[in-house]
């Protein structure tokens, strides 16, 4: 019997369809996976379950939940439901939470509204609740704030205000996307249990295949606003009838064909490099904190024509790392030479020095402006050389750019708003290529981008080092991916590097306890059903 | 959060000293010698001498800066060189009719503004939010003046509910005082409620968007709910803002309104001293008004805390 089921849904806003004849069907006590890229419409499915649709929504078919259709249910029915039948979890935990309550006010509030409990007993059930999803009482008092807590710890909190009132069904919209893998691994351990232990049913929204073979029951493969295949997760995945679903998968697995071009020359020298900061606060009266060491002595080579990757969760240095690379974090201590030349931001970095290395970001659309056309974007890098191209030249070193990542040359007079994700990247990709820098720094590059845009970005990054004389450095939370496009690896954790070797063998046989942990933690498509 | 108030203390103080050094030295600039004014054009070069004598004119800038802050912290603001009268006196007299006027105005602009601008944000788009925005539209570009004459021919002279200027005192009862500062604090009041309804809908609209509205929502909040108890007070930081520049801002900048009431306020005070180079009596009256400025942007530097505990943390 379905505690849930989803029958014939169409959604439209302001008359785009968004949704096409969706049906599914949860039970208690299991979790369903709805997988989809980004657009797929997985998050508006649940949105429409919740009613928390935008303005111009337009949904018909039926929502079958607890004897009642709520596709058809009034405003204040609903009122009811969510909160109390249901629950919901987002992907933002940073900003899920109220930053000016106390996360205790937080829970309470979805008990007091639905049993009208007085606040004593609010503020109990609360500590309870909160105990329950592991923010235990000593550490965790009601009376902390969101902005006092990690972002895993937030989503405990997010979890807590859904299951306070052990609500039949949860929904979860890509709950564990912004967090770290050993975090994402709690969270996900702490949503299976509270399945388990509840009975509630739960319908676990990502566009990780990994999250979803770990963690759901069955599984909804969605794709432009349909449901394209569905059943029981070991069957779907041993038997892939979609050919949707096996591109998704060859995707997620997708090997770029890569051949080593390292060389025995070192491109980047880092040698006991140390960055710290002051403590917290200091002042008149108070005493400094102790200084923190975001970068604790750490050594590396990369070698010419060589990727290297780095790995490391949140906050354990990595992005102070790359800054000091590109010579705009001042160091305390070591030294750091690129092409055996001092990068130093105490003093101006030398254009010919910046020209040999190039940095693309997570984000390919913030780090484009949007007012200026691709042909000048791409050529931004052209102010660090002393004889930039002009006039034909510089068309064609724009037109050579584009090409080499997979766009046209006529693309060099579009706006940056009329690409994809996927393109902006190739974008990006070309701005840093079109002075020939030596090395590229990828911070999350492909973070950002679904499967398959992934995979093809990964392709072109392989097949460009072997057109161009290029070494990447290659940093990321993804360890599939790092394994996919490195050669070799360096484990980062607390400002130090833990772990470094041949990528295969650290994936292999992984020395250090840390990295064993995260490729524990890390989702693997092969542990599915 | 004292740490907090205290760090805010040391910067309010500097802010003072800084202020002070700026309108004493860039006044001792301003070119016309108060004492040649006040002897006229016909006077003797040894009178005028004689008189900036007296007057402490002839010591070194830096000596007088000295005197007029010492005489200052003991509540002397020297002696007008216009009238012979103690400045503090005079600037007392005045300000017994702008701080009430300010005041007054503020709150009405307040107790106006939130409704408006908490009911168009919930409606955002409708026809009420329009005709919002067109009203407040036209409270900011029509000047505070303008509606100061209307009120004046309406309420003053056609219906005669209040008298068309002056002040009649607070020693003739509080309530006389409050209905002769009522047409001019609406007249102030109208243009700053239109902007500060703006920046409330604005701030509120942009707050409704936040996950942890929607989070509320899916708690099973009502629209009405969430925004009351999760969108507004994350709202107010913008808020709390204006509010505070537009006391500022009515305090010193009603001289107008003052005029059109024939209000014995600060505004009128400064201009005639400044017309007469009464150049004490204006540097007492500036340091006051910005003494009042740096007090309320600490009062709203402590009210940011109070609203927000991220940024208890000094």
């Amino acid at each position: 019997m379905s505690l849930l089921s989803i029958e014939g849904l169409d959604l439209a806003i302001h008359g785009v369809p968004i949704l096409k004849r969706v049906s599914l069907a949860v039970a208690p006590g299991r979790i369903l996976g709805v997988i989809g890229e980004s657009g797929s419409g997985k998050s508006m499915t649940a949105f429409s379950v919740m009613r928390l649709l935008p303005r111009g929504a337009d949904l018909s078919g039926r929502i079958l939940f607890a004897g009642q259709d709520l596709a058809q249910a009034g405003e204040a029915q609903m009122g009811r439901v969510r909160g109390a039948g249901i629950g919901m979890v987002f992907q933002e935990p940073m900003t899920a939470l109220n930053p000016l309550q106390t996360i205790g006010a937080q829970v309470a509030e979805t008990l007091r509204l639905h049993d009208g409990l007085s606040a004593r007993t609010a503020a109990a059930r609360a500590r309870a609740v909160l105990d329950r999803v592991g923010l235990p009482e000593p550490e965790f008092p009601l009376g902390r704030y969101p902005h006092e807590l990690s972002g895993g710890q937030r989503q405990r909190v997010v979890i807590a205000m859904a299951i306070a009132r052990r609500p039949r069904l949860l929904i979860a919209d890509e709950p564990t996307t912004a967090l770290d893998v050993t975090t994402q691994a709690q969270i996900l351990a702490l949503i299976r249990r509270l399945v388990d232990e509840d009975g509630m049913g739960a319908i676990f929204i990502t566009h990780d295949l990994g999250v979803v073979a770990n963690v759901a029951d069955s599984v909804a493969i969605m794709r432009r606003g349909a449901v394209v295949e569905a059943g029981p997760t070991a069957q779907v995945f041993a038997e892939m009838r979609h050919p949707y679903t096996r591109a998704l998968f060859a995707a997620a697995t997708h090997q770029p064909a890569r051949r080593p071009h390292a060389a025995p020359e070192p491109l980047l020298q880092v040698q006991d490099v140390v960055r710290s900061y002051p403590g917290r606060g200091g002042g008149l009266l108070a005493r400094r904190g102790a200084a923190k060491r975001a970068v604790d002595g750490v050594s590396f080579t990369l070698h010419r024509g060589e990727s290297l990757g780095l790995v490391g969760e949140s906050g354990c240095g990595k992005s102070t790392l790359t800054r000091a690379i590109l010579g705009l974090e001042p160091v305390q201590g070591g030294r750091i030479a690129l092409a055996g030349q001092a990068v130093d931001a105490h003093r101006p970095v030398p254009r010919a020095l910046r020209a040999k290395v190039q940095v693309v970001f997570q984000d390919p659309y913030g780090s484009f402006n949007p007012r200026h056309r691709v042909s000048r974007l791409v050529t931004e890098p052209f102010h660090l050389l002393d004889q930039p191209p002009a006039g034909i030249a510089r068309a064609h070193a724009v037109a050579e750019a584009l090409e080499a990542v997979g766009l046209r040359a006529g693309d060099a007079d579009k706006y940056i708003h009329e690409f994809s994700g996927g393109q902006r990247q190739r974008i990006a990709i070309a701005r840093a290529l079109i002075i020939r820098p030596e090395l590229i720094v990828l911070d999350e590059a492909v973070s950002a981008l679904d499967v398959q845009v992934r995979a093809q970005i990964l392709d072109l990054l392989a097949d460009l080092t072997d057109t161009y004389d290029l070494s990447y450095l290659f940093i990321s939370h993804d360890l599939h991916v790092v394994r996919r496009i490195t050669d070799r690896v360096l484990v980062m954790r607390a400002g130090r590097i833990v772990e470094q070797g041949a990528t295969e063998r650290v994936f292999q046989a992984p020395e250090h306890p840390y990295t064993r942990a995260l490729l524990a933690a890390a989702p693997d498509l092969t542990k599915a059903g | 959060m004292l740490r907090y108030a205290f760090r805010r203390l040391i910067s309010f103080a500097l802010a003072l000293v800084v202020a002070s050094l700026v309108v004493f030295f860039s006044l001792e600039v301003v070119p016309g010698d108060p004492a040649a004014y006040m002897m006229g054009l016909n006077a003797r070069p040894e009178a005028v001498e004689a008189l900036r004598a007296e007057l402490g004119l002839d010591r070194a800038p830096a000596q007088r800066y000295v005197a007029w802050i010492g005489g200052m912290l003991q509540g002397d603001f020297g002696t007008s060189y216009t009238y012979r009268a103690p400045v503090a006196g005079m600037i007392a007299d005045r300000l017994w009719v702008s701080l009430p006027l300010a005041l007054y105005a503020l709150a009405l602009s307040t107790l106006i503004a939130f409704p408006v601008g908490i009911w168009a944000a919930a409606r955002r788009g409708s026809a009420a939010d329009m005709a919002v925005i067109g009203t407040t539209q036209l409270g900011i570009a029509v000047p505070n003046f303008w509606f100061a004459m209307i009120l004046v021919a309406v309420f003053a002279i056609n219906l005669g509910w209040f008298s068309a200027g002056g002040f009649p005192g607070w020693e003739n009862g509080f309530w006389g005082g409050l209905k002769a500062l009522t047409l001019p604090a609406i007249a102030l009041a109208l243009p700053q409620a239109s902007i500060l309804a703006r920046v409330m809908r604005s701030a509120l609209i942009d707050t409704l968007g936040e996950d942890f509205v929607r989070t509320a929502r899916a708690k099973g909040l009502s629209p009405g709910q969430a925004l009351r108890r999760h969108a507004l007070r994350n709202a107010l930081i913008p808020v709390l803002t204006i509010i505070g520049l537009q006391f500022s801002f009515l305090l010193a900048g009603a001289i107008i309104i003052e005029n059109v009431f024939y209000l014995p306020g600060l505004g009128r005070l400064v201009f005639q001293a400044i017309q007469q180079r009464d150049l004490i009596v204006v540097e007492g009256v500036v340091m006051l008004l910005v003494f009042a400025v740096i007090t309320v942007t600490f009062l709203v530097d402590l009210a940011y805390a109070a609203v927000d505990p991220r940024l208890r943390r000094g």
